[in-house]
C-alpha cells in the first residue's frame, strides 16, 4: 500500500518484501517508501513485525522475497556499503558495560572514521546523551534512561544517511523522551532520514511525517497522521490504529 | 582499524577484576603452598634439635653420641629427662634421646640395645611431622654405624660389600633408543615435570581463553550489544577475528599468571635436576618451535569451537555451561596423557585422542624427544585443519540470521537447549 508524499529522493524502496522464520511468516509482502530526510513511523502491535522489519532494512536479517534498496543501493547485494550509511538503534539495546560512555562512543566512532575525525564524532555523541560528568562513569553504573540517551547519542553522533530507531524513547522520562524527540526531529531537518517504530501514538503524532499501521506482517493503512485522523473520524492516532485493527 | 578497533574493545571487556582477580588468587596459592613445600624441604634438610641423656659408658654408646653430635644440634646432654625435655622445648626441637646403661653389654649380648625416645610434638600438620622424620633418620644412622662395625668385628668382611653383594648395570631400549644407566622409574621420573606440566597448561590455556570467549558472547547477548555491532560497517569476518584475538591475548595472560604460581609450585617439589639430553632425549630450538605452533593451533581450534558454542549462548550463564564441552574435550587428553602414552592406547581411544585438537601438544613434545617428526606435523596440519572449519562455520553464522533468530533450522538442537 503506497501513500503519497513529498517529491523527496527515495532513501527507502521496500517492495513486496516478505520474512519468514521457518514455517513463520513475520512479514507478509509489504511495501513503502520513504524520502530523504523524512520521517517515517512503523505503527501496529505486539508481534506485527515491525521489528523484523527494522531488522531487515538494518541488514541484520535476510529477506526471504521481495525487494529492499536503501540509498539505491540493493539490501542483498551491497549490505557493507549500507552499513556505512545507516545507524539502528535497536529496542532494549544495550552498551558494552566494561567502557565508560566516552571510551563507548569512541569505540563505535572508530568504525566509521578511523582517522582524525573521531574526536568530532565522540564530542557529538557526548553533547546529545548530554550525560555531563557522568560520560566518563562505566555504563553498568548508569539507569535504563542514562542508557537509552547514550544509545541515542551513539546512533546520532556519525550524521547517518538513515536512522532505523526501534522504539527510541523507550526507557525515557517525559523530560528525556521530549528532549530526545526534539533531537530526532532535528536531525531529520537536517537531511537525516528516520525510520522509527513506536508504541507511543503521541509521539508518532508528533515526529512523523507519515505512518504505515501494521498488522500480522501486512500493511493495514498509510498516510499522514493528519489525514488518517480525519479518514477515521478520530482524534488522534491512537484511535486511527485501534479502528483499523479491530 | 577496525579489527584493532574490535579486539582492543574485547580485551577491554574480558578483562575484568572478576574474571581477573580468581585466576591471580589461584596462582598466589599455588605460590604459596610452594612457599610451604620449599620450606619444608628445607627443614628436612636442617639438622634436627634434640637432647641425649647417655647412661651407658660404652663403646656403642660412644658411637652413637659420635653419629649423634655429627647428625644433629644437641642442646642438652645430661641426666635430667625433665630438664632434657623444658631445654629442647625451648629450642623448639622435636625429641630427647636416652641411651640406657645397659646399652652396649646388650649389644654384645646379642639383645637388641635400646634407646628411648620421647616426642615433643607441636601439633598434627604435615609440617610437624618433619622434624621427628628427621629424627628418625638420625637413628636409623646410628643403628647402620653400630651394624657396620659388628659385622666387621664378628666376620671380619667388608661390610658394604657383606649387605651389596651384586651390583646392576642398566639400559633402556625405548622407541628405538638405548639409554645406558638408567631405569624406567628414573626415567619416569625425569619426564613427569613434563608429563604433567604441559597437559595442564594446554588445559589452562584452552579452559582460559573458551571461557574468555564465550563469555564474551554470552554478554553480547544478554547487553543486547550484538544486534548493533552486527549493523557496523564492518565485516563479520573481522569480528569472529577481533573477538579471537581479544580473547587469546586475555587467555593468555590469564594463562600465564596461573602456571607462574603453578610453575613455582612444582618447582618447590623438584628435588633433583637431571638433564634429558645426556640421554639423547633433549630438544632443540626447532622442537621447541613445533611445540609452539602446536599449542598456538591448539588454542586457536579451542577459541573457535569456544565461538562457535558461544553463538548458542542466550546470555552470560547459558554461555558458561556452553563451555562445559570444550572443557570436557581439555580435561580428557590431560588426565590421559598424565598416566600413559598415545601408542599404548587401544586404536578407537587413539582415534578419538587424535580428534581431540588440545591433544597434539601434549603428543608433540613427547614424540620430539624420539625424533617422530611426522605426527608431530600431522598433528599441526589437523590443528589448522579444524581451526579453519570451525572458523568458516563460525563466520557463515555470523553472516546468517542465527545469531538474531536464534534458530539454526526447523528443530530445536541439543546445544539450543542447553543455551535456554
Amino acid at each position: 500500500m503506497r501513500v503519497e508524499r513529498d517529491m523527496k529522493k527515495d532513501m527507502i524502496e521496500v517492495e513486496s518484501l516478505i520474512k519468514k522464520y521457518g514455517e513463520i511468516t513475520a512479514v507478509n509482502g509489504i511495501s513503502f517508501d520513504v524520502g530523504e530526510g523524512e520521517i517515517f513511523g512503523l505503527i501496529g502491535p505486539n508481534g506485527a513485525g515491525k521489528t523484523t522489519t527494522l531488522r531487515v532494512l538494518s541488514t541484520l536479517l535476510k529477506i526471504t522475497g521481495g525487494e529492499v534498496k536503501i540509498a539505491g543501493k540493493d539490501l542483498e547485494k551491497e549490505p557493507e556499503k549500507i552499513r556505512k550509511m545507516i545507524s539502528y538503534l535497536p529496542e532494549d539495546a544495550g552498551a558494552y558495560k566494561n567502557l565508560t560512555g566516552r571510551e563507548y562512543l569512541a569505540f563505535m566512532a572508530k568504525f566509521f572514521d578511523g582517522s582524525n575525525g573521531t574526536d568530532k564524532i565522540v564530542k557529538k555523541g557526548v553533547e546529545i546523551a548530554d550525560l555531563g560528568e557522568r560520560i566518563e562513569d562505566k555504563v553498568d553504573t548508569y539507569s535504563k534512561g542514562m542508557k537509552r540517551r547514550l544509545l541515542v547519542g551513539r546512533a546520532l553522533m556519525i550524521d547517518p544517511k538513515l536512522a532505523i530507531l526501534d522504539e527510541p524513547t523507550s526507557g525515557l522520562d517525559v523530560i528525556n523522551a521530549r528532549e530526545v524527540r526534539q533531537l530526532i526531529k532535528k536531525y531529520a531537518t537536517g537531511g537525516t532520514t528516520i525510520l522509527l517504530s513506536s508504541h507511543n501514538m503521541l509521539e508518532v503524532d508528533f515526529l512523523c511525517e507519515r505512518i504505515s499501521l501494521i498488522d500480522d506482517g501486512v500493511i493495514v493503512e498509510s498516510g499522514r497522521p493528519k489525514r488518517l485522523k480525519e479518514k477515521h473520524g478520530a482524534e488522534n492516532i491512537e484511535e486511527v490504529f485501534t479502528k483499523v485493527v479491530r | 582499524m577496525s579489527l584493532m578497533n574490535i579486539t582492543k574493545k574485547e580485551i577491554k571487556e574480558l578483562l575484568t577484576p572478576s574474571t581477573f582477580v580468581p585466576i591471580v588468587v589461584i596462582a598466589l596459592l599455588f605460590a604459596s603452598m610452594g612457599n610451604i613445600m620449599g620450606g619444608m624441604m628445607e627443614e628436612g634438610e636442617e639438622k634436627p634439635v634434640v637432647g641425649v641423656i647417655n647412661e651407658d659408658n660404652g663403646k656403642y654408646s660412644e658411637m652413637a653420641m659420635l653419629v649423634l653430635k655429627d647428625n644433629a644440634e644437641i642442646v642438652y646432654n645430661g641426666s635430667d629427662m625433665q630438664g632434657g625435655i623444658d631445654e629442647v622445648t625451648k629450642n623448639g626441637g622435636s625429641a630427647v634421646l636416652r641411651i640406657p646403661g645397659n646399652f652396649s653389654y646388650n649389644i654384645d649380648n646379642n639383645i637388641p640395645g635400646t634407646i628411648e625416645v620421647v616426642w615433643i610434638m607441636r601439633g598434627v600438620g604435615l609440617m610437624d611431622s618433619i622434624s621427628s622424620s628427621v629424627v628418625e633418620g638420625v637413628i636409623q644412622n646410628i643403628n647402620t654405624y653400630i651394624s657396620h662395625d659388628l659385622v666387621e668385628e664378628k666376620t671380619g668382611m667388608e661390610p658394604h660389600h657383606l649387605q651389596n653383594p651384586t651390583a646392576k648395570e642398566e639400559t633402556i631400549m625405548f622407541k628405538g633408543k638405548e639409554m645406558v644407566g638408567i631405569n624406567p622409574s628414573t626415567l619416569g621420573g625425569m619426564l613427569s615435570s613434563q608429563s604433567i606440566m604441559l597437559p595442564i597448561v594446554t588445559m589452562m590455556l584452552i579452559m582460559m581463553a573458551g571461557g574468555a570467549i564465550i563469555s564474551s558472547m554470552g554478554m553480547e547477548k544478554e547487553d543486547k550489544t550484538l544486534e548493533t555491532l552486527l549493523t557496523l560497517p564492518i565485516k563479520r569476518s573481522s569480528i569472529v577475528t577481533g573477538k579471537l584475538i581479544g580473547a587469546a591475548t586475555v587467555g593468555l595472560l590469564m594463562a600465564v599468571i596461573y602456571m607462574l604460581g603453578y610453575g613455582y609450585y612444582m618447582q618447590s617439589l623438584q628435588t633433583a635436576e637431571l638433564n634429558l639430553a645426556d640421554y639423547g632425549l633433549g630438544l632443540g630450538i626447532s622442537d621447541y618451535v613445533l611445540v609452539g605452533i602446536s599449542l598456538f593451533l591448539a588454542l586457536i581450534a579451542g577459541l573457535a569451537l569456544s565461538l562457535l558454542l558461544g553463538t548458542f549462548a542466550k546470555n552470560y550463564k547459558s554461555a558458561q555451561t556452553l563451555l562445559f564441552p570444550v572443557t570436557a574435550l581439555a580435561i580428557i587428553p590431560m588426565f590421559v596423557f598424565m598416566f600413559t602414552d598415545i601408542g599404548n592406547l587401544p586404536l578407537l581411544f587413539r582415534g578419538v585422542m587424535y580428534a581431540i585438537p588440545f591433544s597434539h601438544p601434549i603428543i608433540a613434545m613427547r614424540s620430539l624427544m624420539f625424533g617422530d617428526y611426522q605426527i608431530v606435523i600431522g598433528g599441526i596440519l589437523y590443528s589448522a585443519i579444524f581451526s579453519m572449519v570451525m572458523i568458516g562455520i563460525v563466520v557463515w553464522i555470523f553472516n546468517s540470521d542465527r545469531l538474531i533468530t536464534g534458530k539454526i533450522g526447523k528443530k530445536e538442537s541439543i546445544l539450543e537447549k542447553l543455551s535456554r
